[in-house]
């Protein structure tokens, strides 16, 4: 099955070149990600980072982690951020002042105990261990292994992880659900209103474009049945700009033909 | 966006580990913690959609303003 990742045990050139070109650059990214003015630069860091991580992911004999992180990570979750981020508005900042008081300390301080507790727990787990490798495990390939995995040891895991997809997803249009600014009208009150306009015009509505004339771009205008233009077919931004040309170049000739 | 940050340096730990340990339950549960970023994303940014709909600004923090 294929394998990208080098047997383990020591790190070879191309392992080890691959990291050493790669890492910094994630490092120098993500930190640019936090000290970037801008929100967007700050979103397309991350997206590189995340891009790295998924040759990483690859490069350790875990392809299908590194796909999906390509797919899922930077493909829909730093997009749904870009998609926030310009509808909130790429301006709008927040203010630096902090509310709460005593956070910053506080939360060095945490941070500091907490990475020490997990170095700790982890090196106490990893070093001295003899490296594996993932050839045994992947001996099927790296998508089968992992779904033998989760689906005789996580499959609890796996139906409550699905449960919550659907409760963000239900929960995420509760949230951004808007009412409609103004309610739409029923169909009686349309018909209605068509036939209490002000010309049968509205009544009949209008022909379709190119009914009376050749042309159906946005700058000619549609035609009435009278020849006259029909204003609702006039864009006013290009009214505004001069550029709505005239639809006598483009009117229909009607050919006359002799009586017999 | 910081949160995303750590979340993906968890699941890298996870990877590398699983690949010394010869197990694929790192890469299991990075896969997990994966969906669950993606869920928290989602709704978090939903949030984001509403306070900003409400109050035509951005900033979380004035969030506390309801306690007196």
């Amino acid at each position: 099955m294929d394998s990208f990742a080098i047997e383990v045990g020591q790190t070879l050139a191309p392992e080890a070149t691959l990291f050493w070109i790669l890492a910094p650059l994630a490092v120098v990214a993500a930190l640019g990600m936090l000290f970037v003015k801008k929100a967007v630069h700050s979103a397309l860091l991350l997206a590189w980072v995340m891009v790295t991580l998924a040759i990483f992911y690859i490069a350790q004999d875990a392809l299908f982690l590194g796909i999906v992180q390509i797919i899922v990570y930077t493909g829909a979750v730093m997009m749904l951020f870009l998609f926030i981020l310009m509808l909130v508005g790429v301006d709008s900042s927040d203010s630096l002042v902090e509310n709460i008081r005593g956070q910053r300390p506080l939360a060095i301080t945490a941070a500091i105990g907490l990475s020490g507790l997990l170095v700790s727990l982890i090196a106490r787990a990893n070093l001295g261990v003899e490296a594996v490798g993932l050839r045994g495990a992947n001996s099927e390939g790296n998508v089968q292994g992992i779904a033998r995995e989760l689906f005789t040891n996580y499959v609890w895991a796996f139906e409550v992880v699905s449960a919550l997809l659907i409760t963000a997803a239900v929960g995420a249009m509760v949230l951004a659900h808007s009412n409609p600014a103004k309610s739409r009208t029923a169909q009686r009150d349309q018909s209605i209103a068509r036939f209490r306009g002000t010309s049968l015009a509205t009544a009949a509505g209008l022909p379709s474009s190119g009914v009376y004339a050749l042309h159906n771009a946005v700058d000619v205008p549609a035609l009435l049945p009278d020849g006259s233009p029909a204003p609702s077919s006039i864009s006013a931004t290009l009214e505004a700009r001069g550029d709505m040309l005239s639809s006598k170049p483009f009117e229909l000739e009607v050919k006359k033909e002799e009586e017999d | 966006m910081c949160i995303e940050l750590m979340l993906n340096a968890a699941n890298l730990a996870f990877v590398t580990f699983s690949r010394i340990h010869g197990n694929l339950a790192g890469q299991v549960t990075s896969f997990f913690t994966m969906v669950v970023a993606a869920c928290e994303v989602v709704v978090g940014l939903a949030i984001i959609v509403a306070i900003y709909r409400s109050r035509r600004s951005a900033s979380v923090d004035d969030a506390s303003l309801l306690k007196r």
